[in-house]
């Protein structure tokens, strides 16, 4: 027999309804990937094999009754530990949310398991999604499983924040899972651990229920093992959402149905400012095979000008942080969660010592950018700057699409690192998302697909950004590419 | 008096060094009726069990977004409206941010930047039996929605304090002024008139002893014709007796600061109104930095025309329209006018009672409509304070009422007749029509005339002193022949007769 584990989204959805295997079978396989590799992985928060039993149970049921089963039905998934889920901690991978257990479900969990998807458990992150290495959590690193071909046994980010996402897909653990991508939290970790993810069109994916970094930016997206996958989870997750505000009120179409690796008549851009000096070689590589392969696939390759590329990481770490200060200000100590109350405190005491105690380093530096540069007399000068940046990015993007359909560039500027190698130094880690922030600021369609294995054997990710609403042009660039970098490797197993 | 708008107050205060004038802006936050929360579909009653009106999105929970209600916008655009202020077809909600325990997010969103009501104006009167010159125009700058913080609850355990979230989110218009009151009458004048409005509008119930409606007084003092003094801000004053006392208090203290030698500090003060006093509440210095940035959780509030048009047709009479029309279409004094529109329920109560005498009688409304305001105003009124239901009576009915007013004004009988009989039927239980039947005045003048010529033989010294100049006696007369017609007698019948027959 097969081993379930090695199936995708489209396999597992198929061979279910097909009665190959029961969803049943599917849940035990991954359960015990699940349990098995936690100790070394890391990758769950908590696990929660019954649930995802349960939905299998019913999936299985429904397909003796002869009921539809779903776009998702039969498949196991893993879920950030950001969506909120009704009777399952959710704590953002915080200690001030440590214990609590919301009395809701997400828009966005809810409709996965709506369509028939279930849920192998709460997956890890960087603290309220504030990393881009897994290493900021309070529950603990994500180790990768991924390793260097260098004979050393280096412990390497799997890449943040989605990284207990990345991780588990990419080790077995979860056929696919959900991430949330703010300034690359989707594309930076599936290009370290070789697997495919998608963050949408701002709007596309309800945003009630998930804990909020950056509300302007945040965006959820599928992370699986190819192009397809990606499609079918997308299709299960969007949709207008009237709870909320800035919810896309557009039909979903049916992106799986439209995929094609044919691109004769598109045309792709390449952003001449993307090409930067020193660029890694094994990187600068691999986008020059991407160029090649999306020729072959019929595209015309055309250079397109983003000249503001420069200012979007600035940007970005100030807006970000700026709303990030404000969304956060609600975990205070007051209604839920962590309250550190010293004796004979008053009410700012008991402020200042549940916020010191309960947030981490790296999310309370970014209070503190947010809240110094919204402060009145910088306010100007900081985020109506940024916010005027923000505006010219987009303005370029705009621009470079009245050339191009899509546009290709590499998804991080390196392979994953080493976990501690840039944990010190904060800008060093923000200038891994240097290729991700644009497309977060001007609130467009961008992927993440493994390209290949640099020298040292690790993945590389090639990301594709689209027209607003146009997953399918993005969906169908990735297939082009994935159907020619034949990208099968996997880590290999030593947890 | 100038013309409207450029009236000049005299009111001033007398300083030890000379008189000063005060200075009066007011930010008035008023509570939009509405079913549901500004951001959220919580209810909105007033006085339910704590927190039992509240919903994940009031309460902050992880995750959680607002969504403008529809209704709260509607409201506050049809006050704009009301107020003849320009509407921004383009408004924006910004968070202003601070840590209180009643403050659930963390921020208040409200509109700094980009209120959805600009620029306005309220017309108030300021001496209602004055003439038509003693009215004054107060500016408004703009209004702009809010949501409501929690409350705190001090008394519920010796060492901790408890936060009810029930008004916690509600959608409240901050409607600010400009500083262009320049005394307590003034300033009590604009909040009342402001009241009259919104409740008009029905945008607010404007119960200010429930703190649907509250105001923030801004005070400063200057030397006539000088440039405006510093000013300070005392928060949440909830009736316009207080508001009225706040200024008068507050503009005292500030002339003695000052004529001590001493500069008035720009802060924050509460009023005691046990002690009728201002106390300071913050500095300037402890200000907070509020970090007001657009809330990213929602997109700019953009007004269609149709939308516009809709709350355009919504709109009532208004009271300045309204009492103008009493005034001119229905012949009544602007003091009748101006009593019958200052409530909702007052008018309302006259215009059905107006519409269903006119209907019942054939006559026209200005025929009419003296006779019931006098009623409404005078006859009636006394009698239902004296009447243990007021006007709840189950028997105080229109149809009751209209047949009082139309034997009334028809002549059939008097005024105060009609009050008697209607007292009656209040509080026994007798036949109106039959009553009324009964109470029937006669204008048979041969009845009246048998009447009259016995009184005046009877009295021929009176007659005699009335033709030698005591006109006075003409009353004696009226009421023997009333007293001689048991009442019965119409009057204007009985005073046309009696000086024929006195002049014979």
């Amino acid at each position: 027999m097969t081993d379930l584990t090695e199936l995708g989204v489209a396999a597992i959805r198929d061979g279910v309804a097909k009665g190959d295997f029961t969803a049943v079978e599917v849940a035990e396989a991954f359960n015990a990937n699940v349990a098995a590799a936690q100790e070394a992985l890391n990758a769950f928060i908590v696990a929660t094999p019954e649930k995802a039993l349960e939905a299998a149970r019913a999936t299985d049921a429904k397909r003796a009754k002869g009921e539809p089963l779903g776009k998702m039905g039969g498949v196991p998934i893993g879920m950030k530990d950001l969506f909120a889920t009704k009777g399952v901690q959710t704590t953002a991978a915080s200690h001030i949310l440590e214990g609590f257990t919301p009395e809701y479900e997400s828009t966005v969990s809810q409709k996965l398991w709506d369509a028939g998807a279930g849920m192998l458990g709460k997956l890890n992150l960087d603290q309220f999604a504030m990393g881009s290495s897994n290493e900021t959590s309070y529950f603990g690193n994500v180790i990768s499983p991924w390793r260097r071909k260098d004979g050393g046994n280096a412990a390497l980010a799997p890449g943040g924040s989605s990284g207990g996402s990345s991780a588990a897909v990419s080790a077995r653990l979860a056929p696919a899972a959900t991430g949330t991508d703010t300034g690359g939290s989707i594309r930076q970790p599936a290009a370290f651990t070789g697997i495919s993810g998608i963050k949408p069109t701002y709007g596309r994916c309800s945003r009630w229920g998930i804990v909020a970094f950056a509300s302007s930016l945040d965006q959820a997206g599928p992370m699986a093992r190819d192009v397809r996958d990606c499609a079918i989870m997308l299709e299960a997750m969007a949709g207008f959402d009237p709870k909320d505000s800035t919810s896309l009120d557009m039909p979903v179409p049916a992106w799986e149905a439209g995929l094609s690796g044919d691109l004769t008549g598109k045309k792709v851009g390449i952003p001449r400012e993307y090409r930067m000096d020193g660029m890694d070689a094994d990187v600068a590589a691999s986008w020059d095979a991407g160029i090649a392969w999306l020729k072959d696939a019929g595209a015309e390759i055309v250079d397109v000008s983003l000249p503001h590329t420069k200012y979007a990481l600035p940007a970005y770490y100030i807006i970000a942080p700026a709303e990030a200060s404000s969304n956060l200000a609600r975990y205070d100590g007051v209604r839920y969660g962590l309250r550190d109350l010293p004796d004979g405190a008053g009410l700012q005491d008991m402020y200042a010592a549940t916020r010191a105690a309960g947030f981490g380093a790296e999310v309370k530096r970014r209070i503190l950018i947010g809240t110094y540069v919204l402060s009145a007399g910088f306010y100007d000068a900081y985020y109506t700057q940024a916010q005027k940046v923000r505006t010219l990015i987009a303005q370029d993007f705009k621009n470079a699409f009245t050339l191009c359909d899509v546009i290709l560039a590499p998804t991080a500027p390196t392979a994953a690192f080493g976990l501690g190698e840039k944990s010190d130094d904060p800008l060093s880690m923000y200038l891994n998302d240097v290729f991700a922030v644009p497309a977060s600021l001007a609130g467009l369609p961008a992927m993440s697909v493994p390209a290949g294995l640099n020298r040292e054997g690790l993945p590389l990710g090639l990301q594709i950004v689209g027209k607003p609403f146009d997953e399918q042009g993005v969906l169908n660039a990735g297939l082009a590419i994935e159907q020619r970098a034949a990208f099968s490797a996997k880590p290999e197993k030593w947890w | 008096m100038g013309p409207i708008g450029t009236v000049m107050s005299t009111y001033r205060i007398q300083g030890a060094t000379g008189e000063w004038e005060v200075v009066i802006g007011l930010e008035v936050h008023a509570q939009v009726s509405s079913q549901a929360k500004l951001f959220s579909g919580a209810a909105t009653a007033f006085g339910a069990e704590p927190n039992s009106q509240v919903s994940l999105v009031d309460a902050a929970m992880p995750g959680m977004l607002p969504v403008p209600n529809r209704e709260c916008i509607r409201q506050a655009v049809r006050t704009g409206m009301a107020i003849n202020a320009q509407i921004n077809k383009w408004s924006r909600f910004d968070r202003k941010n601070y840590f209180y325990a009643d403050l659930p997010q963390g921020y208040q969103i409200s509109q700094l930047y980009h209120p959805i009501v600009g620029e306005g104006a309220i017309e108030v009167i300021l001496d209602e039996k004055g003439p038509e010159g003693s009215t004054k125009t107060i500016g408004i700058e703009r209004i702009h929605v809010e949501q409501d913080a929690g409350k705190l609850m001090h008394d519920q355990h010796p060492t901790m304090s408890y936060v009810d979230l029930n008004r916690s989110g509600v959608a409240l218009m901050e409607i600010v002024s400009r500083p262009d009151m320049r005394s307590p009458a003034e300033a009590g004048a604009y909040v009342a008139k402001l009241r009259q409005i919104l409740r008009y509008v029905g945008s607010c119930d404007g119960n200010m002893d429930q703190g649907s409606m509250r105001a923030d007084v801004n005070v400063s003092v200057r030397r006539p014709g000088e440039p405006f003094g510093t000013r300070t801000e005392t928060k949440n004053v909830n009736s316009v007796r207080f508001v009225m006392a706040v200024v008068e208090q507050e503009a005292k203290r500030q002339v003695g600061v000052i004529e001590d030698g001493g500069a008035v500090v720009q802060e924050t003060r509460l009023y005691d109104p046990d002690k009728n006093e201002t106390r300071s509440m913050r500095s300037k210095e402890d200000a907070h930095d509020y970090r007001y940035f657009p809330d990213p959780d929602l997109l700019p509030l953009e007004l269609d025309d149709a939308f516009l048009e809709e709350c355009r047709a919504s709109l009532p009479e208004l009271p300045d329209a309204k009492r103008h029309r009493y005034e001119t279409a229905l012949g009544l004094s602007p003091y009748d006018a101006a009593q019958l529109t200052l409530e909702v329920e007052t008018y309302l109560q006259f215009e059905e009672m107006l519409d269903a005498v006119v209907k019942a009688s054939g006559k026209g409304e200005h025929d009419l409509a003296k006779r019931v305001a006098n009623w409404l105003l005078s006859e009636r009124a006394g009698l239902l304070k004296s009447i243990p239901e007021g006007a709840a009576h189950p028997k105080n009915t229109v149809e009751a009422n209209t047949a009082l007013i139309i034997a009334a004004s028809e002549g059939t009988i008097s005024g105060g007749k009609a009050k008697e009989i209607f007292a009656a039927y209040l509080t026994s239980d007798i036949d109106l029509a039959a009553e009324i039947d009964a109470n029937k005045q006669t204008s048979d003048t041969g009845a009246i005339e048998a009447a009259i010529a016995k009184i005046l033989a009877d009295n021929a010294d009176k007659v005699a002193e009335f033709k030698g100049g005591k006109e006075a006696l003409f009353g004696f007369f009226v009421g023997q022949t009333m007293k001689a017609m048991q009442g019965k007698a119409n009057p204007q019948v009985v005073n046309e007769l009696l000086r024929k027959a006195l002049a014979n």
